[in-house]
């Protein structure tokens, strides 16, 4: 249901019935390794090109969040989901393997929640029972189509950050004990004219700041409605800008715990990661492997999520464009003990 | 080119980029020059052993042992690259490791390895200049237009 200018509200309460996230050795060295479902030590998972060992990622975390829920994939109605590489092909190609009713989708790093947003959309409207949203990235797929080649021997300014290697998927259910998803806020694009593709999170904040300021406008709460709140991949930088915004708007975050996916999955001590994560799988495999966990046992029970996208391509940057951004919101809450 | 960028911008945009560039740290100059410094002055240095070798133990003259100097250069840099390590290094060198022409070969070797899935004529052959390709093309340029002014200024040398 519709509620305020940009905001859905699921009063029938759809349940994120399985969810899983599988991620690469680097993440596994990271401080939120126990909250994985699975951690592969080859990078390459096998495959013989950087592309197939994305799909590949996705396509064990797909299959382990419908099994997670009970489910077998012939149940799940729709398959929504999306990635970084060009024309969305891991998933696609993912979706070819599942054989799901499938809808592709391009939110760059913000596609974990666009996916999500959606699918609890089509589950509390009735047009669906089961939906399996995803969201997926490759450190080394991604280097190679927006930077350089992986090997390539680039210093990296201490605004860059480190695409996730992982895969994040959930399956949303009519009927379950929760977690439940209440309400969703789908931002709007912000270009703040900056241009620079190894500060993303400074293009990215101003995006953030702005779905969350909708949200609360529209829901008519406070931050303090929720015991976290969480941006996608804005990183040290952005985070930084992110807390100067919301201090200039006037919005009193203070009131809750504000964090960033993207500080959370490295450590910044032993892993040369410069700024923190991104990518589409960084607010994936955090929401999906470490908050859902702390959403199940109590020790979070409502969360925000604002995922963040950076809509470039290789090609606009270098035609010398600025990067239009976007974020989305999805709350969830803990179902009953 | 910078103002004019800015000009372009409402005043909304110049006002968060002013809020962002506060927040954007700066790269280290100097401790990276200081590295570059460093680094590349000790790929120098090796290059002048492995020249000496040639000199002495392989009986090249001074000037013929450059050849085969750059060419062990080149395939240090190359196994370094396919091993995964170059760009570590380069990571904390900067300059120092993409200025010699050990960073010469980490380019193409680097492009070469990433787009070995696309085939060796689309990928291999097609991208393997991708990076080294600008340095060539304009290093191409620049040695034409300095050649030009030795001529104009030194027209003796071209003469004898």
């Amino acid at each position: 249901m519709l509620k305020g200018h940009q905001s859905w509200i699921f009063e029938k309460r759809p349940t994120l019935l399985g969810a899983a996230a599988v991620v690469g050795p680097f993440e596994g060295q990271g401080p939120l390794a126990n909250d994985f479902n699975i951690i592969h030590g080859d990078i390459q998972l096998g495959q013989d090109s950087w592309e197939k060992s994305e799909r590949a990622l996705l396509e064990e975390a797909t299959k382990l969040a419908i099994e997670n829920a009970g489910l077998t994939k012939e149940k799940i109605n729709f398959y929504l989901g999306g990635d970084l590489m060009n024309q969305i092909i891991s998933t696609s190609f993912a979706a070819r393997t599942l054989s799901i009713p499938y809808i592709g989708m391009f939110g760059a790093c913000s596609t974990s929640m666009e996916s999500l947003a959606l699918a609890a959309n089509l589950v509390n409207s009735g047009s669906a029972k089961y939906v399996l949203s995803s969201a997926s990235s490759h450190n080394s797929s991604v280097e190679k189509q927006f930077r350089y080649p992986t090997e390539y021997g680039s210093q990296k300014p201490p605004t860059a950050q480190y695409t996730v290697t992982g895969a994040g998927a959930s399956v949303v259910s009519q009927k379950g004990n929760g977690p439940y998803v209440t309400s969703a806020t789908i931002g709007r694009v912000v270009d703040m004219g900056l241009t620079d593709p190894f500060n993303m999170g400074a293009a990215m904040a101003p995006a953030a700041v702005d779905t969350i300021q909708a949200h609360l406008r529209d829901l008519q709460i406070e931050p303090g409605h929720y015991d976290l709140i969480v941006t996608g991949d804005l990183s040290k930088v952005g985070y930084e800008i992110a807390r100067d915004l919301f201090k200039k708007h006037k919005i009193p975050m203070q009131q809750t715990e504000y964090k960033d996916c993207g500080m959370m999955i490295y450590d910044y001590d032993k892993q040369m990661v410069q700024s923190g994560a991104s990518g589409c799988g960084c607010s994936a495999v955090v929401t999906y492997g470490h908050l859902l966990k702390k959403v199940r046992n109590h020790e979070l029970n409502r969360i925000l999520v604002v995922a963040t996208g950076a809509l470039l391509s290789p090609l606009s940057f270098q035609q010398g464009e600025t990067i239009p951004c976007i974020a989305h919101a999805v709350s969830i809450e803990s179902g009953g003990k | 080119m910078a103002n004019n960028k800015k000009k372009k911008l409402t005043p909304v945009q110049q006002e968060y980029q002013e809020l962002a560039k506060k927040r954007e740290p700066g790269r280290a100059v100097f401790k990276n020059s200081v590295r570059a410094f460093i680094s590349g002055g000790a790929i120098c240095f090796i290059g002048q052993i492995i020249q000496e070798m040639f000199v002495h133990w392989a009986g090249f003259t001074e000037k013929k042992a450059g050849d085969p100097t750059v060419a062990v250069l080149i395939i240090i840099s190359v196994i370094l690259t396919s091993l995964g390590v170059y760009d570590k290094i380069a990571q904390w060198a900067g300059a120092g490791t993409a200025v010699p022409v050990t960073g010469f070969a980490n380019s193409m070797a680097s492009a070469a390895l990433e787009h070995r899935s696309e085939g060796f004529v689309l990928g291999v052959g097609g991208q393997m200049f991708k990076v080294a390709g600008p340095v060539i093309v304009f290093g191409t340029v620049a040695a034409f237009v300095v050649g030009i002014l030795h001529w104009i200024f030194n027209p003796a040398a071209v003469g004898g």
